[in-house]
């Protein structure tokens, strides 16, 4: 595609402009902001990877998963801030996702070790894993605070910790990893993934682009999984004391 | 008076604040072994604070506390609160069924409760045995209040905190249990502190009442000390409560 062609799409840009205009919805700004940021950080991003993919730098490699680790971990942290050291339990939560995935998938010799596949792969998995960190961690303080009671309860009748916060941390494992499992069951029913389309789009044979999508889609259960049940399992303690009381935020 | 019998608790100089409030202030005093007190004052005068430090679901911010003779924090928190029960006002529940509350605290030991045990347990509160398969979410606040005592006694307290624990209760319910904190005392010499708004209560079942007030203790004695208070402050509460 050139720039000429990929130029006429802003008329995609124009319409919601000049809807905003006729309604009165006072969005015009945001919306060139969001356009002429987007157009800025792409492109920034796409020369930075055909540098990354040229020089084939394993250092290179390494500082870009670092920079997504950092940029996702402070993302998430936002949402669990009442959770006492939870940027360290966010950022090993995602450097734990991502060199169990890449160990896998490197070791058994599933992708090729290049700057290409590591690189892409594992923006797709911190990515994921970092919105299943805020899902979780939305959930788990929510209901660590309306279950306050319940909480003390099973305390006051000689209970751990971990039997006190069970039911809350299960039910948030549970409810920030549902929507992962049901996007998968309607995968190719209602939405083709982005990945698998620009493949297609790109000219690839549409059953690699679906085994490379099916790649993904198992690693997106276990980053799913193991996310929301690691970081739940490192933040729990951190609401209790020494004297198995419970700490009010 | 208190010097006469074995404290069951102790405290000496113990506050608790929060947030920069002082809930409880320097307070001094002993629960005797085996008796029923209870703790009156208005809302707001700490008692729910002081039961819970009992329990060693919170700490003193300063002084010390000692449960049969012991400093409370030489115990294993799991094993004081075995050891003093707590029947709290709002009688959280865990979702589930009558049985499943009730079986919770041998759940939490890995044990299971008998059906027979069970049905025992809502007997001497006062329920019949449907209500054990009943859900939680059906029953009203009285029935709540009566599965949460029992489900407090089933680890058999050597001290036993009650909060308040009749106030939504009907007449006919509130002798039922009153009768049976009482027989429960009688028969296994078991503590009794006794948070209460209902003086005459205090009056009938307690053997030693403290009056709290704004986080501190006003007077304590035996319970025929609200009949006549030795303070203006005490005497104007009791006026209050019609006793």
């Amino acid at each position: 595609m050139s720039y000429w062609t990929l130029s006429i799409t802003l008329i995609f840009v124009a319409l919601p402009l000049l809807l905003s205009k006729t309604l009165n919805l006072g969005l015009e700004r945001d919306t060139v902001i969001a356009t002429v940021r987007s157009i800025i950080q792409l492109l920034a991003v796409g020369y930075i990877l055909k540098f990354v993919f040229d020089s084939e730098s394993l250092l290179y490699i390494f500082l870009m998963v670092t920079l997504m680790i950092a940029a996702a971990t402070h993302n998430a942290q936002k949402k669990g801030i009442a959770i006492k050291g939870i940027v360290w339990k966010v950022a090993a939560t995602l450097v734990f996702v991502e060199v169990l995935t890449q160990s896998v998938l490197l070791g058994f010799g599933v992708t090729p070790p290049t700057a290409q596949y590591i690189i892409s792969i594992s923006g797709m998995v911190i990515g994921n894993s970092m919105v299943l960190a805020i899902l979780f961690l939305n959930r788990f303080t929510a209901e660590v605070e309306t279950h306050q009671d319940e909480t003390e309860l099973v305390l006051s009748l000689g209970g751990t910790p971990k039997q006190a916060i069970h039911t809350q941390l299960m039910h948030s494992i549970k409810a920030s990893m549902i929507p992962t499992i049901e996007s998968q069951k309607t995968v190719g029913l209602v939405q083709l993934p982005g990945m698998m389309s620009g493949q297609i789009i790109a000219g690839a044979d549409p059953i690699q682009a679906v085994q490379f999508q099916l790649l993904i889609m198992f690693l997106l259960l276990t980053t799913a999984a193991v996310t929301s049940v690691m970081l739940g399992f490192l933040s729990y303690p951190t609401l209790f004391n020494q004297r198995m009381q419970l700490l009010k935020s | 008076m208190f010097t006469d019998y074995k404290p069951a608790v102790h405290l000496n100089q113990v506050s608790y604040i929060i947030d920069g409030n002082k809930i409880l202030k320097r307070i001094t005093g002993s629960f005797p072994e085996g008796k029923i007190t209870t703790l009156v004052g208005p809302s707001g005068a700490g008692k729910t604070t002081l039961l819970k430090l009992c329990n060693g679901l919170l700490s003193p911010s300063s002084g010390e506390l000692y449960v049969k003779g012991q400093p409370i924090n030489s115990y294993e928190p799991t094993e004081l609160r075995r050891l003093v029960g707590i029947a709290l006002q709002s009688a959280p529940m865990v979702s589930g069924t009558v049985y499943d509350n009730l079986a919770l605290p041998m759940e939490l030991q890995s044990k299971k409760l008998s059906a027979d045990a069970a049905k025992q347990l809502l007997h001497d509160v006062g329920l019949e045995e449907e209500f054990m398969h009943r859900k939680v979410s059906d029953l009203s606040g009285g029935q709540r209040q009566k599965v949460s005592i029992a489900r407090t006694l089933v680890n058999r307290p050597d001290i036993l905190l009650l909060d308040e624990i009749t106030s939504s209760l009907d007449r006919t319910s509130l002798k039922e249990i009153e009768e049976l904190i009482a027989a429960i005392n009688r028969k296994y010499k078991t503590t009794i502190i006794w948070i209460t708004h209902n003086l005459q209560q205090a009056l009938e079942i307690g053997d030693f009442t403290w009056v709290m007030m704004e986080g501190e203790v006003i007077e304590t004695g035996e319970s025929e000390l609200l009949k006549s208070p030795a303070t203006d402050k005490v005497r104007h509460f009791v006026k209050g409560g019609a006793v």
